[in-house]
């Protein structure tokens, strides 16, 4: 483009037609407001995924007992305010993947994939504002069939989180398998349409639209982990798609991909030759990535936060973007370590075990990095800052339970126990829920203008903190002790009556955290009206967002894209006045970059 | 039980009030301040770090105080020793990791708590740093992986030879049965298809054609000779189900169209295993909360719940329907003369459907 185009380009960006209701705040083209509406739509969906795990602890601490709340939120499947154990194994189903899918990676890798990489690396907006729309609302129709699937007749899906077949292929095999599957599996195939566009869409607007300066080298480390895990998305996800479709077909059309030799109900079914296997393949090429998909823009968006409030650059840039890419590549080839026990080869358990313990290599990098970087910091232990640096302290415990899960032989007798449950929800889910409040404390004032309250964050992280381990280390104890998860209750087994005390525990932990999370949403509502007014760059950051003006504009920055002249880390850097230098200010005379 | 429920409720209502008011006092406190950490609270919060620091110790000791005697019950089998190193060592790296990173963190989170006017420490990067606590974790692993891969190896080779009793286990929602292989040795031919022959007697659909099958037992109690090896072939007719035996360390899918494999040695009779001491434990702390549950339920006019005697485990650990909680199977594991014994009381496929 040539300079004069260039500059009648900037202009245009001037003059805009007006906005209305419709065009600025449903049907918009901004990723800011983009990156609002995945905010807002995935914490919607996160309190009906929270709300239903509290049911089923109820279930699990008090079992087959009855209440009210079952009787009036449950209907006819709590016959006298009993959970039906078909509902026990819904509310499972529907919490894990809403929380994986529509609040993990929509709600986090959405929102500030959306609101953070334009900004900060220096565009006026994503490369495809229409597709970006789309996208959001492509991901709004899937949440609305996923929601609309509880109030089916027969209930919703309810053979777990990765509807293994034949069980979801079946309606003769339990109730939730009819409509509520395929409106599960709809929901599903337009969820990953969204996600894909979202995803080319990142991975363009990185490699094209970066301004002056900012070589990949100087990328924030935000940007990398969206970057590359909007790549892994685009990796992973079709194949799950074609799972997806594939299953459709068996259900509706009577192929057998995934069938065989089935008697159901009294009757032989015809399918021949197919095999869950194969699904479970299927499943996990994207159900593996899928936990870096949730996990690497929570540590993205840690580094970001532990370096701007340790007020030292973060520490290992380069191990970092390194272990990024590591990850990346080793987690799209790890996926049968959750199939060690699926009757497939044995060799192949010892291909997966070799190149999934390979992965603690990076995340061991990772953790340490963070360590040091915390070390002689002048740490502001803002709200954001507490949930990244308990980020780090799950993503550890959590993360190290990894090396007895991923190795086969380990895994034989801890296999779909508590001990899994217990691992992932804090490695993934609740790391993962971490970042994303960090995410939210942190550009809060860049989304609405406004502050939250750093007292009640206080409040939300500690006590959310103190459940977390509360709730998910003691399962270790029952998964250890041999309880398998997905019980409706554990009294139909006398050996296992002695832990039953540990599950109230569990359980009462899981109340109040879940009560900690009403603050959460308190602080958030009332201070995007009633919170004060932020300064332009309140916590001090080197980044490109902060250089852009408080209130939204289209096109970002009024006047000409702010160009680069350093890498985002220059925090506390001898000869520097301030204990930050933001990167659009270029280097003093005789200043060295730092080599990366 | 409604006593700890209702107090649970109180105590919940309790801090649901505590923390709502505590919420509007504060956001009227900080109507006037920034809503950035000021020196103070950095000072709170760091303390509160490292109080954080000591709270996932005493978690972590009171688990292991309470609840540690569940933790892995006994091996019964032969490769369960293995199993067993391999996850203690294991463990132990583990605790020792946690131990120290969660100490660094929280530590550091504590002891650099911010204050104004200090200056942070420029350090950017350290090339040998990084390079030892890559090597460190390499050298750990590729341990891990070695030994790990040398073990599954061994347990899961399993290879076809004469000593072996070979036994079907057969898995259907919500059930098990097993099918053992006769005097001949071998298990007849079976499909789904021949589940409706004789009036459904054929529970597990043997191939009358086959006449390796005409001598197969299929039984609803898995009885297992002690010190011999045990060959298990699984099949399942409906959908996937999970052969799960804890106390044997042993677990495979069953998988409908296929069939899956496992092996082991039981090496502990299921009345030996009833003496160990550590079962014995269990067996009375089990007895002594049925025992407190029972008196609520004849309270309520209802019979009371019958005292615990211990038996082996076969658990379904696949989620398979509704009944996916109660698919259970008992399994004896008894000395040869038993075992041949009750194996003569069997009926054979050939009897069943005359």
């Amino acid at each position: 483009m040539s300079a004069v185009a260039a500059h009648a380009h900037e202009e245009d960006h001037g003059h805009h037609h007006k906005e209305t209701f419709m065009t600025k705040y449903i049907f918009s083209q901004d990723h800011k407001m983009i990156a609002k509406q995945y905010l807002i739509t995935g914490l919607f969906m996160g309190i009906i995924g929270i709300a239903m795990s509290l049911l089923f602890r109820i279930q699990l601490a008090w079992p087959e007992q009855s209440f009210t709340i079952f009787e009036v939120l449950l209907g006819k499947w709590a016959p006298e305010g009993v959970m039906d154990p078909n509902v026990y194994l819904a509310l499972v189903t529907i919490h894990g993947t809403i929380m994986v899918f529509f609040v993990l990676t929509a709600g986090l890798s959405g929102t500030f994939s959306n609101l953070l990489i334009p900004l900060q690396i220096g565009a006026r907006d994503m490369a495809s504002g229409l597709l970006n729309m789309i996208s959001f609302w492509l991901f709004f129709l899937s949440s609305v069939i996923m929601i609309a699937s509880l109030f089916v007749e027969a209930g919703p899906a309810a053979a777990g989180w990765t509807i293994y077949p034949p069980l979801s292929a079946l309606p003769q095999a339990q109730p939730g398998s009819g409509l509520g599957m395929t409106l599960w599996l709809v929901s599903m195939a337009i969820f990953i349409a969204s996600s894909l566009l979202g995803s080319l869409n990142y991975i363009v607007t990185v490699i094209n639209l970066r301004t002056k300066g900012m070589s990949m080298s100087r990328l924030p480390l935000t940007i990398w982990a969206f970057f590359v895990t909007a790549i892994i998305g685009v990796v992973s996800f079709p194949v799950l798609l074609s799972a997806a479709l594939l299953l459709i077909m068996d259900r509706s059309f009577g192929t057998s991909f995934f069938l065989s030799d089935i008697f159901i109900q009294g009757e032989v079914l015809h399918y021949q030759g197919g095999s869950p296997v194969l699904y479970e393949h299927l499943f996990w090429f994207l159900g593996h990535p899928e936990v870096y998909i949730v996990l690497l823009p929570a540590l993205g968006i840690t580094s970001e936060i532990i370096a701007t409030n340790a007020r030292k650059p973060i520490f290992g840039y380069r191990a970092m973007v390194a272990s990024i890419l590591a990850i990346a590549f080793l987690s799209t080839i790890v996926w049968g370590h959750h199939m060690f026990i699926s009757g497939m080869n044995p060799f192949l358990g010892s291909v997966f075990t070799f190149t999934t313990l390979l992965i603690a290599i990076p995340s061991a990098v990772k953790a340490f990095n963070y360590i040091t970087t915390l070390w002689k910091g002048n740490l502001q232990l803002n709200p954001a800052m507490l949930f990244s640096i308990g980020l780090v302290s799950t993503f550890i415990s959590g993360g190290l339970t990894g090396i007895i899960l991923g190795d086969s032989t380990l895994d034989i007798n801890v296999h779909d126990t508590y001990f899994v449950v217990a691992h992932f929800h804090l490695v993934m889910g609740i790391s993962a829920l971490y970042g994303l409040f960090a995410g939210v404390y942190h550009w809060f004032p860049k989304m609405f203008g406004k502050m939250m309250n750093k007292n009640l964050g206080y409040v939300h992280f500690w006590v959310t903190a103190i459940c977390a381990y509360g709730v998910f280390f003691p399962m270790h104890f029952i998964g250890m002790a041999g309880l398998p998860r997905r019980y409706y209750t554990n009294t139909a087994f006398p050996y296992f009556d002695d832990i039953a005390d540990i599950n109230v525990v569990i359980s009462i932990f899981a109340f109040v955290a879940g009560a900690a999370q009403l603050v959460f949403l308190y602080n958030f509502i009332h201070s995007i009206f009633y919170g004060k007014a932020t300064v332009q760059n309140p916590w001090k950051s080197n980044t490109l967002e902060w250089t852009a003006p408080i209130e939204h504009m289209h096109g970002n920055w009024p006047g000409e894209i702010p160009h680069v002249h350093r890498w985002a880390y220059d925090y506390s850097k001898p000869g520097q006045e301030d204990d930050w230098v933001s990167q659009i200010v270029p280097l003093k005379e005789g200043e060295e970059e730092l080599q990366h | 039980m409604t006593a700890i429920l209702t107090l649970t409720v109180l105590v919940l209502i309790g801090i649901s009030i505590w923390q709502i008011s505590k919420m509007f006092e504060l956001s009227q406190i900080d109507r006037n301040t920034t809503q950035i950490a000021n020196d103070k609270d950095n000072n709170t919060q760091g303390k509160l770090m490292f109080a954080f620091l000591v709270f996932i110790y005493l978690l972590t000791l009171y688990s292991f105080y309470a609840w540690g005697d569940v933790l892995l019950p006994e091996a019964a089998s032969e490769h369960g020793s293995d199993y067993d190193s391999l996850m203690w060592i294991s463990f132990a790296i583990i605790f020792f990791v946690q131990t120290i990173t969660q100490a660094l963190l929280h530590y550091f989170a504590y002891k650099y708590r911010g204050e104004k006017g200090k200056k942070a420490l420029f350090y950017a990067d350290n090339d040998r740093l990084e390079a030892i606590w890559t090597i460190i974790p390499v050298i750990v692993l590729a341990g891990l992986i070695l030994y790990g891969l040398y073990t599954w190896t061994n347990i899961m080779t399993v290879e076809e030879n004469d000593e072996a009793l070979v036994v079907e286990l057969y898995a259907q929602q919500f059930n098990w049965k097993a099918r053992y292989a006769g005097e001949d040795g071998v298990l007849g031919d079976a499909n789904v298809r021949f589940l409706q022959d004789f009036d459904g007697k054929n529970l597990v659909g043997i191939d009358v054609t086959d006449p390796n099958g005409l001598d197969d037992v299929v039984v609803q109690e898995l009885h297992l000779p002690v010190g011999r090896e045990v060959i298990f072939k699984m099949r399942s007719q409906d959908v996937l189900h999970s052969a799960y035996m804890p106390h044997f360390r042993a677990q495979m899918n069953c998988v409908p169209g296929m069939i899956t494999e496992f092996a082991f040695t039981p090496i502990t009779t299921t009345e030996a295993m009833r003496q160990n001491p550590d079962m014995i434990a269990k067996v009375k702390k089990i007895n002594q909360i049925r025992k407190e549950n029972s008196k609520e339920l004849v309270a309520n006019g209802e019979e009371a719940l019958e005292p615990y005697i211990f038996d082996y485990l076969l658990l379904c650990n696949k989620i398979c329907g509704a009944s996916h909680y109660n698919m259970q199977m008992k399994i004896v594991v008894e000395t040869q003369e038993e075992y041949e014994q009750w194996m003569a009381q069997q009926q054979t496929f050939a009897q069943v459907i005359q």
